[in-house]
């Protein structure tokens, strides 16, 4: 498969809102290309007959029934973590861009 | 924002085949949320709520938690997907899609994605001019909300030079199923008409359907409308925009328009259309460019790993298509016929988009007759001039109130107008806004005849005239009388008192 | 007295408890000296309750005086692995990003062990978010493994299995995503289960990859762990992927202790090259035992777990950069803005740049990649398509044997930094034990002794088909009692005196 380039690690990092540094960037195209060397056998053996499977145990309709549960929180629990808030939301800074 | 160039809409029909794909997502109205247990806000009893109260560790993305499938919101999905006439997947799956955003939990949200609950369905709309058409339904599938970002600072409370936002998650989890069309074709002139026909029409359904509020002005069907042209004469589909934030029907309509005319005018100019989102502005009437389509959309599906296939079974399935209500359009027919409307009257209130509010408005006791013209005039009239939807202004059971307000001979038409202002400005029920500003029907005679008596002694040549049989000349009297009762009393009875004082005092 | 109770088993205890000999403040107090004493050696806790631990015990005390029917292990001290949130204690995965979170809410685990009247002591140390198998790579320092200062105990439950292994705890929980729990046990002389995926609740644990993590228990011995085990699975509506069926006791699977007839399996592929002569050693000699006692060892392939370590590789962090999106500075722990503000974008950014250490950044852009349009099918695609060969091979396997049994890893434990600039050679350590969790079978690793080279711990590991989890704690009790009768005790009993260690702790404080 393909080499991963230092632009794609840098736009990986983008995606996953991570601001990698320029050395973190060159030190993981290294480690990724490694890895990824390490890891692509797994299309050897993967052919097209073969179903995946994504749960390890194969279960299937688990759902809840349709009443307000115990596990509700209160405002001041569900703001207790947040970094910062205005005591009934949390506060974020400007998005700016555009909104989805 | 700088308006964009229009083409006049003829001119862009002549030169160019619009083609629109909807997209309407639906708030299910279950008692709790998609994936966790907390109220539903989407369910009217917890429509009133402080921010973040409606919340569990899922709702947040609380590290740890676990999403759970709310049963309900399944059958409510197949029931809706059966009422589009789709085929209901034997099988279907949740994914993750994966995007960060504030006002996202987790920064991923839950959504069928390549294997949704429903998929192939059609749906029969009636425009109203009375064409039909019948609109392609690719899919309809399951998803949860985000929740709601308020933005703070500069000048608008717009995301554009906001200091900073404020996330209330009360919405996060809310249950949705979203229905995809496929591209529209051969709508032509009547495209704009046609998207809004649509949204009414999926709106009839899940009233009737009873799984969602519906209420397009709290955000319970939203529509985002692709549009795209293509020269006459030309195959390929031409680049398409899509429009977010469409939230009202006649907003549906004036977009897709808006859409029609811009694209046209860019076209028209040997310009190209960018693939992108657009925003509808309400107060301004246009669009406006949000992101385009980029790398950033590599939402990085894959199969929702805490989550199991949903694998409805031919009994369930069939279940619920037995317990499916009738179709609008069969519904349409019962309705004329039971309300004895002409086929004008019928249309009339068709093309209001207001059938189940009139159907509600008899069903609490109002005649058709009155329900019909309190919903296609005066609150027409209201919610026209407030640039709203209707159903949203009243609810039924206050119109019905109203209308036997008028019928027991409480109100006069207009008084009840007035109570009508009352209810809408929130004051309460018709009976108690006219209990809070005094405004029922003087019915009282000697109240009457006391203020009759003081208005032909203070105009004795109108006495004179009326005794002369020009009766006609009463209506100087009776304007007064109505005048010194600020209006509160039946004109009728008052004519009928006036000439007869006239007579007696001769 | 002190150290008696520290040394006696959860069992022992709980029933020197219940027979009223002891008191449960008594043996808290004992286990929160030790941790006292020995753990600015070991650095197996990240938090410790200290006199709320005590108030609880004294809870039990009450109710036990008060008659009220409690549970084996009812006023045993428990440590529990980070990886769980525990409402009113901090939860931190090992982690930066949530220095300082304290959830709202418990763990269905934490609930069980809270119900069974046991005593929370503390969190235990682990890899950041379990990614890792040396602890090395916690943001709070790494844990020495008690055998030998200088070396890892495991991981990523390092701590738990520390913990226990330093007589700081009787038992723990652990969690085990690709080897967490068994790996650690192997290095550390102590019990670990990987119960079958869906028998424990992953309620309130910290996801790493939500289709191969599962809670289990940490432990000294094997009776132990099946009532920790007891305990801890069961069906939780909280959790979609929990089995909903009732589970036999695994303390009678213990007590039924026989192995006549038994078929074990020896799988092949995870027994020759690349694992340590004195770890193959203490192996076979296992197996020899067991042969003794009745079992039928037979030879049996599983061509495609050579494939396991890459597919692995591949779901673990693709679920991972998903699973760790949520960390982002809006609802809970670390926000950092960069200098002069910046939009919530570069928040974010910033946030998980300082709050993510290097292996879990390179795990979560590994796992972006592996997500990305147009290498889907390729990585994750193919992934779990091993997946399905990989349970195939178990199929066919148990199809011949009741359990198959391996080393549970290559090598003894070793020295701190030796792998740390190579991550590749670091996540070969855990190939005996990541086809369990592919396929959600279940597995145990117990001591088989001590490797003649360096001295230090081996484990043997154990796998059976899913949901019958009852039969490694039936061969894993035999194979004990075998052992421990050539070794005239529990191997821990050969462990060094970490007495010798306090003065060296306050030394040098915790590192």
């Amino acid at each position: 498969m393909s080499e991963i380039t230092a632009e794609q690690v840098a736009h990986l990092a983008n995606l996953a809102r991570i601001a990698l540094t320029d050395e973190e960037i060159e030190h993981l195209t290294t480690e990724l290309g490694q890895i990824m060397h390490a890891v692509e056998q797994v299309s050897e053996v993967a052919t097209p007959d073969v179903p995946p499977t994504s749960h390890p145990i194969p279960m299937q309709n688990v759902f809840r029934d349709d009443v307000v549960g115990t596990t509700v929180l209160t405002a001041d629990e569900a703001l207790a973590g947040a970094p910062e808030s205005d005591d009934s939301r949390f506060k974020v800074s400007a998005i700016l861009g555009e909104e989805q | 924002m700088a308006r964009a160039e229009l083409m006049d809409f003829d001119k862009a029909l002549e030169l160019f085949e619009p083609v629109i794909g909807l997209e309407v997502h639906v708030e299910l109205n279950t008692t709790t949320k998609m994936f966790s247990s907390a109220p539903n806000p989407a369910n009217s009893q917890f429509h009133v709520a402080d921010p973040n109260t409606l919340i569990t560790p899922v709702c947040l993305g609380l590290p740890g938690s676990l999403p759970v499938v709310n049963g309900e919101a399944v059958k409510y999905s197949i029931s809706l997907g059966l009422a589009l006439g789709c085929e209901i997947a034997p099988s279907s799956r949740f994914a993750r899609k994966n995007y960060f955003y504030p006002d996202l939990a987790k920064n991923y949200q839950i959504s069928q994605y390549d294997e949704p609950i429903a998929f192939d369905g059609q749906v029969e709309v009636e425009l109203e001019n009375g064409r039909v058409f019948t609109v392609p339904i690719e899919r309809a599938h399951m998803e949860e909300d985000a929740g709601k970002l308020t933005h703070v600072g500069g000048s608008t409370g717009r995301i554009q030079g906001a200091e900073y936002s404020l996330v209330d998650y009360n919405r996060a989890g809310v249950p949705l199923v979203e229905i995809v069309t496929r591209p529209i074709f051969g709508g032509e002139a009547d495209t704009p008409a046609l998207a809004k026909a649509y949204v009414a029409t999926i709106r009839d359904i899940v009233l009737s359907l009873g799984i969602s509020e519906a209420r397009m002005e709290r955000g319970n069907l939203r529509c985002d409308a692709n549009v795209s042209l293509r020269p006459r004469g030309q195959e390929k589909l031409g680049t398409r925009t899509e429009t977010k934030n469409v939230n009202s029907m006649r907003s549906v309509e004036r977009a897709v328009r808006y859409e029609i005319q811009r694209q046209a005018a860019i076209l028209a100019g040997g310009g190209t259309i960018i693939q992108e989102t657009r925003h509808w502005h309400e107060d301004t009437g246009a669009t406006s460019a949000g992101r385009p389509k980029s790398d950033a959309d590599d939402y990085r599906y894959f199969p929702e790993p805490d989550l199991l296939p949903v694998v409805p079974s031919k009994e369930l399935v069939d279940e619920l298509r037995a317990a499916l209500p009738e179709p609008p359009a069969v519904r349409r027919r019962r309705l004329k016929s039971e309300w004895g409307f002409t086929d004008l009257e019928f249309q009339d209130v068709a093309n209001s988009g207001l059938l189940i509010e009139l159907e509600a408005t008899v069903k609490a006791g109002a005649t058709p007759a009155a329900a019909r013209k309190w919903w296609t005039g005066e609150i027409a009239r209201l919610a026209n001039a407030a640039a709203v939807d209707a159903s949203g202004l009243v609810s039924p059971e206050h119109v019905a109130e109203l209308a036997q307000l008028v019928d027991s001979g409480t109100l006069t038409d207009r008084l009840a107008r007035q109570v009508l202002e009352g209810v809408i400005a929130g004051e309460g029920s018709p009976q108690q806004v006219v209990d809070a500003r005094g405004l029922a029907v003087v019915s009282d005679d000697g109240a009457l005849i006391a203020a009759i008596d003081e208005a032909l002694a203070s105009q004795p040549d109108v006495l004179a005239k009326i005794r002369d049989g020009k009766v006609q000349a009463a209506g100087a009297v009776i304007g007064a009388v109505m005048k010194a009762m600020q209006g509160k009393a039946d004109a009728a009875r008052v004519r009928e008192l006036v000439l007869e004082r006239a007579a007696q005092t001769a | 007295m002190s150290d008696e109770l520290i040394r006696l088993s959860a069992a022992a205890l709980g029933a020197k408890l219940a027979s009223g000999e002891v008191s449960s403040v008594e043996a808290t107090r004992a286990h929160l000296d030790r941790i006292a004493a020995v753990d600015g050696a070991v650095h197996a806790f990240l938090h410790v309750e200290g006199e709320r631990a005590i108030e609880t015990a004294a809870e039990i005390d009450r109710q036990r005086a008060a008659g009220a029917p409690l549970g084996p292990l009812a006023g045993v001290p428990i440590a529990i692995k980070d990886v769980l949130v525990t409402k009113g204690m901090p939860s931190t995965s090992g982690s930066r990003i949530l220095e300082g979170w304290i959830p709202p809410y418990d763990a269905t685990p934490v609930t069980k062990v809270r119900e069974a009247g046991m005593i929370p002591l503390g969190k235990t140390n682990m890899d950041e978010f379990a990614m890792g198998s040396s602890t090395e790579h916690s943001a709070y320092g790494p844990t020495h493994n008690p055998w030998d200062l200088d070396r890892i105990p495991g991981g990523s439950g390092g701590g738990s299995a520390a913990s226990v292994a330093a007589f700081e705890a009787p038992l723990a929980l652990g969690s085990d995503t690709g080897g967490s729990i068994r790996q650690p046990a192997h290095v550390t002389g102590t019990v670990g289960v990987k119960p079958t995926y869906g028998a424990v609740s992953r309620y309130g644990s910290i996801a790493l990859a939500s289709s191969l993590d599962q809670i289990g228990p940490v432990t000294r011995n094997v009776l132990d762990a099946a009532l920790l085990h007891d305990v801890i699975a069961g069906h939780d509506p909280l959790d979609s992927t929990s089995i909903p069926e009732k589970w036999p006791s695994m303390a009678d699977a213990v007590r039924r202790a026989d192995v006549s007839g038994l078929r074990i399996g020896v799988i092949k592929e995870l027994d020759g090259e690349g694992f340590q002569a004195g770890v193959r050693q203490r192996f076979h000699e296992s197996l020899e035992l067991l042969e003794k006692q009745g079992a039928e060892i037979v030879e049996v392939s599983a061509p495609h777990f050579e494939y396991a370590i890459a597919a692995y590789y591949l779901i673990l962090p693709a679920e991972a950069s998903s699973n760790l999106a949520k960390f982002d500075s809006v609802r809970f722990g670390l926000r950092v803005t960069p200098e002069g503000g910046g939009t919530v974008e570069q928040v974010m950014s910033a946030t998980r740049e300082a709050g993510f250490g290097p292996e879990v950044k390179r795990r979560i852009i590994l796992g972006t990649y592996a997500l990305s349009a147009g290498y889907y099918d390729a990585y994750y695609g193919s992934a779990q398509k091993v997946r399905t060969l990989v349970q195939r091979d178990f199929d066919a396997a148990f199809a011949n044997v009741d359990v198959l049994a391996s080393p549970t890893a290559p090598t003894t434990a070793f020295k701190f930094g030796e792998k740390m600039a190579d991550p590749v050679s670091m996540y070969l350590n855990d190939i005996a034990t990541i086809p369990a969790n592919l396929a959600g079978v279940p597995g145990i690793s117990l001591p088989s002794g001590l490797a003649p080279e360096d001295g230090l711990p081996v484990g043997i590991q154990f796998l059976a088909p899913a949901r019958e989890d009852a039969r490694l704690y039936n061969v894993g009790a035999a194979l004990e009692q075998l052992l421990e009768a050539r070794w005239g005790g529990p191997l821990l009993a050969q462990a060094p005196d970490l007495s010798s260690h306090e003065l060296t702790a306050t030394e040098e404080g915790a590192l």
